[in-house]
C-alpha cells in the first residue's frame, strides 16, 4: 500500500485485477499443473477459477459453440459458484439456461436467443433471469471493451498444440472478439478444442493469451444454417428477386452489399448468371459481398460475378471450395479460410446495401421478428440493417440515394445507405407480413423492456420489395405518404387494401412506388428455369465437385 | 423435349416425352372425376386424381402413357387414381401399343382413402401382368421427388423394365416410417445419403432391380424407353421361378452387409464411396459390368 | 373446406375458345386453376374450392383485379385451392390465360 503524498490518504490499489489472475491461476494450477487440462477435471477447474458475481462469456454464435465447457459450467456447484452475469452473444443451447436454472447465474446480457426464445422468456417471467439488455453482436463485442469486459471466457478452437496457440480455422467467427478483450483486462482463458497437436496450421490465438485447454470428448457440432436448398425456390421469390436486380441493384449500381440469409435472397444470387447476366450486369453489381459462405452463390462466383467474399463464419461442406478461391475469400497462409464476425459486420455496415427478410412490417417501415411468447434477440441484423451514419466516403449508390432522400436542396447534403426488407405480403394465407401495430409492443409490455424490439426502424429503411412491387421510401415526401407507400405494395393484406388509390397513383408517378411493368420486369420469365442451380447437386456441378453438402442434402 | 425430368409436373413430362401434338389424354381435368372420398374428409381434390393418363406416339410408335402428379398428395394411389391407371393397362389388352410407359412418382396407397387405394393398387398390379401376358412391354420411369414407394413400388418391380434417374429411388418403407420403427440408430432418414444409398436408383441398378440409370433428361428417359419397346420378359411359371431362385441367392450373398458401400465393394466395385458422384455414362459403365444380373 | 362463386361481367369483344388449360397443383400452398369455354351470355364464372375457410373478400378483390387485368367473356374458370397466397392465386390465373390463349392461337 503506497501513501499518497498529495493528499496524506492510503491510495487506491491499482492492480486488483491482475492479482485477482493471479489467484484464480494459483488456484486453477492445483487442479492442473499443465496448460492442458483432462477434461475430467472441467468442473473442479471452473469451481477453482471462477468467482461469483464474475461476468461470463461462453463462446458461441449461430455455428460453433463452447458446448462441452456450457455443460460443465451447467454442472459447478452452486454454493461455490453463484451470481454469475453472463454476457455472451447467444443463449442457443439448453446448457446456457441450466446454468440459470441451476442457480449459478442470475443476470444476462446477449444478443440472440432463437432456438431458446420460448424457455427464456419463462425463465425472464419466473425472475430467473435478470436480463440487463438485449444488444446487436456489434454492440456487445463493444461492451467487452467498455463496461461488460469478461472475467472469465470460453472459447472454443478446432485444434492447439501444446502451448496453448490455438487454430480456430474457418470458423474463427467471434473468439477474436472474445479473446481480445479477456486476455488483456486480467482475464481468464479457456478453450475446448477438438484436438490436440504437435503443430497447428496457423496461430489463430496467441498461447500466452491462453490460460487453459482442453480437449473435448465430442468435436463442437456444426449446423448447416447458410445452406438453402434451390429445389424448394418459389416463383414467386425469383418474381421478386428479379425486382430486386432491376428495381435497386441495377438503379443505384450496387457493387459492395450483405445478403441476410434466406430464400429470398438465395434466389437473387440464384439469377445473378441467368437474369442479371442478360442484363449486361456483370461486373457492375454484387461485386464485393459480406456473407457466410452460401452454396447458393456458388454459380455467381463461378460466373464471374463476384471479387470478394469476407466471412462471419463458415458453412459446413464448403471449406475445399473456398479454399481452392483464395482470390474471392480471405484464406491465411495454411490454405483455410479464417472468418471474423466483428470485421464482416463492419464491412457490412458500411457497405452500400443490406437486404434481408423480416416477419412484421408496420406503417412507418419498422420492422420486428418479436413474436408474442418469445424473447429472441436481434443477432446482427440490425448491424447491416441500418444507416451508417458514420459513413463518409462516396460512391454512386450512396450518393444517389441520398440525393432521392434530399427534401430541401439548401442543407447540407448526405449520401445515404440502401436498406431493403424483403418480404412476402403474406407468409401463409392467415398472416399478414404487413400490420399496423408491431406485435412487438405487446412484448415490450409483457417483459418490461424498455423499447418494443425493432429489428430495423423505419428511419433506416429505404425500399421495401414484395412480389406487388417495390415502395422507394426515399422519394416519400412525409410519414403519410411513406404510410401509402407501403400500402401500395401490401397486396391484399387488410394493410394493402386500405390504399388511397389516388395518393398511390401520384406515388407512383414520381417512382415512390414501382410495379414490375414499370421497370420492364416481364413476370412470365419468373419460373424456376431463371434459376442457375435448382437443386443441390446442380450446385456441386457448378463449384467442380469442390462443395462436399452434409449427408442430409444429398438426394442423389 | 430435353429438360430436367425432376423438375417437370406430371403432364409435362408426358409432353417431353411424347412425339410434340400427339397425346391425346383420357378423363382429362375437364372431365371432373374427381375422389368421392376426400370431399369427406373435407380435403381438397384434384380435377384429374393426381394422375394424367392417355395415348400417344414416340417415334411415330403408339403407347399408351401415365404420368402420376407427385405434388398431389404425395402422388399416392386413390381409388380414381388408381382405376385411371388399371383401365390403362386394359386397354393395352385392346389395342397392342408399343409400350405402356407408367411414370411413378409416388409415396404409394393414399391413406386418406383406405380400403379404396389398397384395393387399387392390387388391381394395378394384377392388370400390369395381364398386359404383360398379352405381349405389351410395360416400362417403369422412376425419378420424381417422391421415389416409388409402398404397393406402388411393389407395382413398378412387376413391369417388364424399370428405368431411373439418380434423383429416384425404389422402396416399400419410407425412410421416416424405418426411422419411426426401427430408431434413428438404425435407419436416420435425415441422412439422405444413406437414404439414397439404401433405395436410391443407382443402388437398385446395381443390385438388379432395375434395368437403366439416365440423366435426369426427359430425353434421356425417352431414349431408354424406345430401347424396349417390343420387349418382354418371360412371365411363364419358369421365370418366376427363376426369379425367386435369384433373390433368394442375393438375399444369402448380402445378407450380412451393414451399409450399401459394403455390396458395392463386394460387387466388384473400386471406391465405392465415389458411386454417387458418377455420372450417369460413367455409372452405367460400371453398372454393366459388375451389376447383379436378374435372370 | 369452403365453396365460392363469383360471376363477373364480361369485357365484350374477342372471345376466345380453345379447349379446356390447366395449371398448377393442388398442395399446401399451392392450388390448380382450370380455364375453359362456357356459354355464359358473355359472363365470367369463378368457382372455387378452397381449404382456408373465411377469405371469401379476398378472393373476390384478387379476382376482380384479375378480370380488370384481362379481356375475357364466356369463360369458366374452376379453382382446387389448398391454402395458397394472393400472390400465387393471380400468378397461376395469369398463367391460366397465357396458356389457354397461346392454345386459342
Amino acid at each position: 500500500m503506497y501513501q499518497s503524498s498529495m493528499l496524506g490518504k492510503p491510495a487506491r490499489d491499482w492492480t486488483r485485477l491482475e492479482q485477482s489472475y493471479r489467484g484464480r491461476m494459483e488456484r486453477g494450477n492445483a487442479i492442473s499443473g499443465n496448460k492442458i487440462v483432462p477434461h475430467q477435471d472441467a468442473v473442479a477447474l471452473m469451481e477453482a477459477v471462477i468467482e461469483s458475481g464474475d461476468r461470463v462469456c461462453i463462446e458461441g454464435n449461430n455455428q460453433k459453440h463452447a458446448d462441452f465447457l456450457a455443460a460443465e459450467l451447467a454442472r459447478c456447484s452452486p454454493k461455490r459458484i453463484h451470481g454469475l452475469h453472463i454476457v455472451q452473444s447467444n443463449i442457443a443451447l439448453p446448457t446456457h439456461l441450466d446454468v440459470f436454472e441451476n442457480g449459478l447465474a442470475e443476470k444476462l446480457d446477449f444478443c440472440y436467443s432463437g432456438p431458446q426464445g420460448v424457455r427464456i422468456s419463462r425463465l425472464v417471467k419466473d425472475g430467473q433471469v435478470k436480463v440487463g439488455a438485449i444488444h446487436t453482436y456489434l454492440e456487445l463485442y463493444s461492451r467487452y471493451f467498455c463496461d461488460l469486459t469478461p472475467h472469465v471466457s470460453f472459447i472454443a478452437a478446432d485444434a492447439a498444440d501444446r502451448d496453448g496457440n490455438l487454430y480456430t480455422g474457418v470458423n474463427t467467427e467471434d473468439t477474436p472478439a472474445i479473446v481480445e478483450a479477456t486476455a488483456f483486462k486480467s482475464g481468464i482463458l479457456i478453450a475446448q478444442v477438438n484436438r490436440i497437436v504437435d503443430r497447428v496450421p496457423r496461430v489463430d490465438v496467441p498461447g500466452d493469451w491462453v490460460s487453459y485447454v482442453i480437449e473435448s470428448p465430442k468435436p463442437y457440432y456444426i449446423e448447416p444454417i447458410f445452406t438453402r436448398d434451390p429445389a424448394v425456390i418459389t416463383e414467386i421469390q425469383i418474381l421478386m428477386a428479379m425486382m430486386v436486380i432491376r428495381g435497386i441493384y441495377e438503379k443505384y449500381g450496387v457493387t459492395r452489399l450483405n445478403h441476410g440469409i434466406g430464400f429470398d435472397t438465395a434466389a437473387i444470387e440464384l439469377i445473378l448468371p441467368t437474369y442479371a447476366a442478360d442484363l449486361g450486369l456483370k461486373g457492375k453489381i454484387c461485386r464485393y459481398m459480406s456473407v457466410n459462405p452460401c452454396p447458393t452463390l456458388i454459380p455467381a462466383i463461378e460466373s464471374g460475378f463476384i471479387d470478394g467474399i469476407h466471412c462471419a463464419g463458415s458453412e459446413v461442406g464448403m471449406s475445399d471450395y473456398v479454399a481452392a478461391r483464395s482470390d474471392v475469400f480471405f484464406i491465411g497462409r495454411d490454405g483455410s479460410m479464417r472468418s471474423n464476425r466483428v470485421f464482416c459486420q463492419l464491412a457490412g455496415h458500411y457497405a452500400d446495401l443490406f437486404i434481408g427478410s423480416t416477419l412484421q412490417i408496420d406503417l412507418e417501415g419498422n420492422s420486428s421478428t418479436a413474436t408474442h411468447n418469445r424473447i429472441t434477440g436481434f443477432g446482427g441484423a440490425p448491424n447491416f440493417g441500418s444507416e451508417s451514419r458514420g459513413r463518409r466516403h462516396a460512391s454512386p449508390s450512396w450518393l444517389l440515394a441520398g440525393q432521392e432522400a434530399s427534401r430541401d436542396p439548401h442543407r447540407m447534403p448526405r449520401g445515404r445507405k440502401l436498406v431493403v426488407q424483403l418480404v412476402q405480403t403474406f407468409s401463409d394465407p392467415t398472416s399478414p407480413t404487413f400490420v399496423e401495430r408491431l406485435d412487438a409492443w405487446t412484448l415490450k409490455d409483457s417483459f418490461g423492456l424498455p423499447l418494443p424490439p425493432v429489428m430495423v426502424y423505419g428511419d433506416d429503411l429505404t425500399h421495401i420489395v414484395t412480389e406487388e412491387g417495390i415502395a422507394n421510401l426515399l422519394l416519400c415526401d412525409d410519414l403519410a405518404e411513406r404510410e401509402q407507400a407501403i400500402r401500395a405494395v401490401a397486396g391484399y393484406t387488410p394493410v394493402g387494401l386500405g390504399r388511397d388509390r389516388a395518393v398511390v397513383t401520384r406515388l407512383r408517378a414520381k417512382g415512390a412506388v414501382v410495379y414490375p411493368e414499370d421497370i420492364g420486369v416481364d413476370k412470365r420469365l419468373a419460373t424456376r428455369d431463371l434459376l442457375a442451380a435448382r437443386s443441390i447437386k446442380d450446385l456441386v456441378r457448378w463449384s467442380g465437385g469442390l462443395y462436399d453438402p452434409p449427408a442430409r442434402f444429398r438426394n442423389w | 423435349m430435353s429438360g430436367s425430368y425432376l423438375e417437370a409436373s406430371a403432364r409435362n413430362r408426358i409432353l417431353g416425352l411424347l412425339d410434340p401434338g400427339s397425346f391425346v389424354e383420357f378423363l382429362g381435368p375437364t372431365a371432373r372425376v374427381t375422389s368421392p372420398h376426400l370431399p369427406e374428409l373435407d380435403m381438397p381434390v384434384a380435377f384429374d386424381d393426381g394422375v394424367a393418363v392417355g395415348e400417344g406416339k414416340i417415334g411415330g410408335r403408339t403407347v399408351l402413357i401415365a404420368a402420376q402428379e407427385g405434388k398431389f398428395m404425395g402422388g399416392a394411389v386413390g381409388e380414381v387414381h388408381g382405376a385411371k391407371l388399371t383401365g390403362l393397362l386394359e386397354r393395352a389388352i385392346d389395342i397392342k401399343p408399343s409400350a405402356v410407359l407408367l411414370l411413378f412418382d409416388t409415396g404409394g396407397v393414399r391413406l386418406q382413402e383406405a380400403n379404396a387405394g389398397l384395393i387399387a393398387v392390387g388391381e394395378i398390379q394384377r392388370a400390369v401382368l395381364a398386359a404383360r401376358h398379352a405381349g405389351v412391354p410395360v416400362i417403369a420411369l422412376v425419378g420424381g421427388r417422391n421415389g416409388c414407394y409402398g404397393g406402388t413400388s411393389i407395382v413398378a418391380r412387376t413391369c417388364d423394365w424399370i428405368i431411373g434417374s439418380e434423383e429416384g429411388r425404389l422402396s416399400i418403407s419410407g425412410p421416416e416410417v424405418i426411422e419411426t420403427v426401427e430408431g434413428a440408430e438404425e435407419f436416420d432418414s435425415q441422412d439422405r445419403a444413406l437414404v439414397w444409398r439404401t433405395m436410391g436408383v443407382k443402388h437398385r441398378r446395381l443390385i438388379g432391380d432395375i434395368d437403366r440409370v439416365v440423366a435426369d433428361d426427359i430425353d434421356a428417359f425417352r431414349a431408354a424407353a424406345q430401347d424396349y419397346f417390343g420387349k418382354s420378359r418371360p412371365l411363364a411359371l419358369d421365370a418366376l421361378n427363376a426369379e425367386q431362385e435369384f433373390l433368394a441367392s442375393r438375399l444369402k450373398r448380402f445378407e450380412d452387409c451393414r451399409d450399401a458401400r459394403e455390396i458395392w465393394a463386394r460387387l466388384g466395385v473400386n471406391e465405392s464411396g465415389r458411386v454417387p458422384d458418377l455420372n450417369p455414362d460413367e455409372f452405367e459403365n460400371l453398372a454393366s459390368s459388375c451389376a447383379v444380373r436378374r435372370p | 373446406m369452403e365453396h365460392l362463386e363469383f360471376r363477373f361481367p364480361g369485357r365484350p369483344g374477342l372471345v376466345w375458345k380453345a379447349e379446356g388449360k390447366l395449371v398448377g397443383v393442388v398442395g399446401s400452398g399451392n392450388l390448380e386453376v382450370l380455364i375453359e369455354p362456357a356459354d355464359l351470355k358473355g359472363d365470367c364464372l369463378a368457382t372455387i374450392s378452397t381449404s382456408i375457410v373465411g377469405f371469401g373478400e379476398t378472393w373476390r378483390q384478387v379476382l376482380t383485379d384479375f378480370m380488370e387485368r384481362h379481356t375475357l367473356s364466356d369463360i369458366r374458370i374452376s379453382i382446387n385451392d389448398g391454402g395458397a397466397t394472393p400472390a400465387v392465386v393471380s400468378l397461376r390465373l395469369d398463367q391460366a390465360v397465357a396458356d389457354y390463349l397461346g392454345a386459342a392461337q
